[in-house]
């Protein structure tokens, strides 16, 4: 039995979406205008297209190397999220019959719970003494504070794996290791996809980590620079609008070429 | 066998021991503080036993800050459930353009929650307060976010705004998991569109609603970035957040030992929110 299109939800839907999309379309036309048209009607399209503003934002903000810092900390982050948490969930999830296994096991869950604010504070002192108030220290916490989320996941796709499968490795003498790489590690495909798109996201758009650890500004990410550049240039609205746009735009990007697998990565993030 | 058994350990000792050394133990030392005078600068510091903690209860800014972030957090997650529910309802209707429209709505999830709060701002500072004037309303022309009063209510949409793209998602998702054979029972019963969402539809996201209630009020709670976007705690400090506080006041003001104080109180309160939502959602699960 196949129902016609349902106009009505299909009217209330492309309403809601109105709403949705009219802040993107002013943080466009604003990008693209000039003082000038502005003062006629902010909410008019814009006349000439004033593509300045962009290339004086970016000349304004640094956003190359700023784009460098947020691509490099991003990549590198996620790149070590995907192999080392995969690996301890892996040992986690094979001895959970083991008391220290266990026990790992609920100790990282656990913090999921527990608010950063609490560890805020202690942790730039800590960071400061060591050293690693910069980039690579920032790349290290985001490692270390992905694992109670992605232990949780991994651990209970790794569970639903069969325990044949490693056996017959077992028998033919690879070492646990090897059995990880070569016979686990390509199977979590599918959640491994889920913790990529989950942790680029929220490494991506993170402000108060880097803002509370970061001290040299050359190391400033994306979105930091937004917030360095907001307090100098409040007034030129123009110039402020183009340089929002190009933060936001890699993301835009790659959410529109990998939609699907995004939407569907972040469902099964949330359901496991 | 003791060779397997030795490279399960050395999969997981650094990780326990990295995460021990940059989670737990700042943790730690956040409490260990919290009973000190330390301002966060000084060689030097006391204990002061619970000092602190008493302190923070008489705090006018503290739980000014407590009452900003709840009336924030309960707001928001009604919002955003009821909003959420509804999209997911509608995207899951038989609608033109499906997957346009599923593409559009979780946008927002994508976009950097400060950079998203810095255009809000101007919309409502510049542009809302245009079609306020046209309407002839003073009270629409000014800035909401001006308004000590409303201010809250400017920053509850711009989070709802955002929020909804998640929650959307798992609805969607739930609502698929709901076999179609139950819906065409209920329509050979002749139930009415209302009847059948209390009947089948709702109880059956029962799980979906406790995990979108509990993400919701927690994000909620910590709200941090879009207040520094929209009025950085202001005007006075009617949006002041308790994270902003704890930040603010930690870092620059000199407050360390106090608002490490502050931080465990905040830390017990969420933790006891989260799981008393867990129990009573899981129990009307239970009972449907």
């Amino acid at each position: 039995m196949r129902k016609n299109t349902n106009w009505l939800a299909t009217t209330l839907i492309a309403l809601g979406s109105i709403l949705i999309l009219f802040p993107l379309y002013m943080a466009v036309s604003i990008a693209l205008k000039n003082p000038e048209e502005m003062a006629q009607s902010i909410f008019s399209l814009p006349t000439g297209l004033h593509f300045e503003n962009f290339s004086n934002a970016i000349k304004a903000t640094d956003f190359f190397h700023a784009l460098q810092n947020s691509a490099v900390i991003t990549v590198i982050s996620v790149g070590f999220i995907l192999l080392t948490n995969s690996l301890v969930s892996y040992a986690i999830a094979r001895n959970m019959n083991r008391r220290f296994f266990k026990l790992l096991y609920l100790y990282f869950v656990s913090a999921m719970f527990i608010p950063f604010q609490i560890i805020m504070l202690p942790v730039v002192k800590v960071t400061t003494d060591l050293s690693m108030n910069n980039i690579p220290g920032l790349i290290l916490l985001y490692i270390v504070y992905g694992l109670p989320f992605n232990v949780f996941v991994y651990v209970g796709y790794i569970r639903s794996i069969p325990l044949e499968l490693e056996e017959a490795a077992t028998v033919d003498g690879t070492s646990t290791w090897g059995t990880f790489w070569k016979i686990i590690f390509p199977l979590l495909g599918p959640i491994s996809a889920t913790v990529i798109i989950l942790s680029s996201l929220s490494t991506w758009n993170d402000f108060l980590l880097p803002l509370i650890l970061l001290a040299d500004p050359s190391q400033y990410t994306l979105p930091l620079v937004q917030y360095v550049f907001q307090g100098q240039f409040s007034t030129d609205f123009n110039l402020a609008f183009a340089s929002y746009l190009l933060a936001l735009l890699p993301m835009i990007v790659v959410y529109l070429s990998a939609q699907k697998w995004i939407i569907s990565g972040i469902t099964q993030g949330a359901i496991k | 066998m003791a060779k397997r058994r030795i490279a399960y350990y050395l999969m997981t000792i650094p990780a326990l021991f990295l995460f021990f050394a940059f989670h737990t133990f700042p943790a730690l030392q956040g409490i260990f503080y919290s009973f000190t005078n330390w301002d966060g600068f000084s060689d030097g510091y006391a204990f002061v036993g619970f000092k602190n903690f008493i302190n923070v209860f008489k705090d006018e800014n503290v739980l000014n800050s407590y009452f900003f972030t709840f009336k924030y957090a309960i707001a928001a997650t009604i919002l955003i459930n009821v909003i959420s529910l509804l999209i997911a309802l509608g995207l899951n209707a038989k609608i033109k353009a499906k997957n346009f429209f599923r593409g559009v709505y979780f946008l927002p999830n994508v976009l950097g929650v400060l950079i998203v709060g810095y255009i809000f701002n101007y919309l409502f500072s510049n542009a809302f307060t245009v079609w306020g004037a046209k309407l002839g309303s003073d009270f629409l022309s000014q800035n909401i976010l001006g308004n000590p009063d409303w201010a809250w209510v400017g920053i509850v949409i711009v989070g709802v705004w955002q929020g909804i793209a998640y929650n959307t998602i798992l609805y969607l998702a739930g609502l698929q998991t709901i076999p179609a054979d139950l819906y065409e029972a209920s329509s050979l019963d002749g139930a009415s569109k209302w009847k059948e969402f209390w009947s089948i539809t709702f109880p059956m996201l029962a799980s979906f609603f406790t995990i979108n209630m509990v993400l919701a009020m927690k994000g909620g709670l910590m709200i941090f970035d879009q207040i520094v976007a929209l009025t950085g705690g202001g005007p006075g400090r009617s949006t002041q957040s308790i994270a902003l506080l704890i930040y603010q006041g930690g870092f620059t003001g000199g407050e360390f030992a106090y608002q490490s104080a502050n931080a465990v109180i905040y830390f017990i309160v969420i933790v006891a929110i989260s799981l008393f939502q867990i129990k009573v959602l899981q129990r009307r699960e239970m009972d449907l």
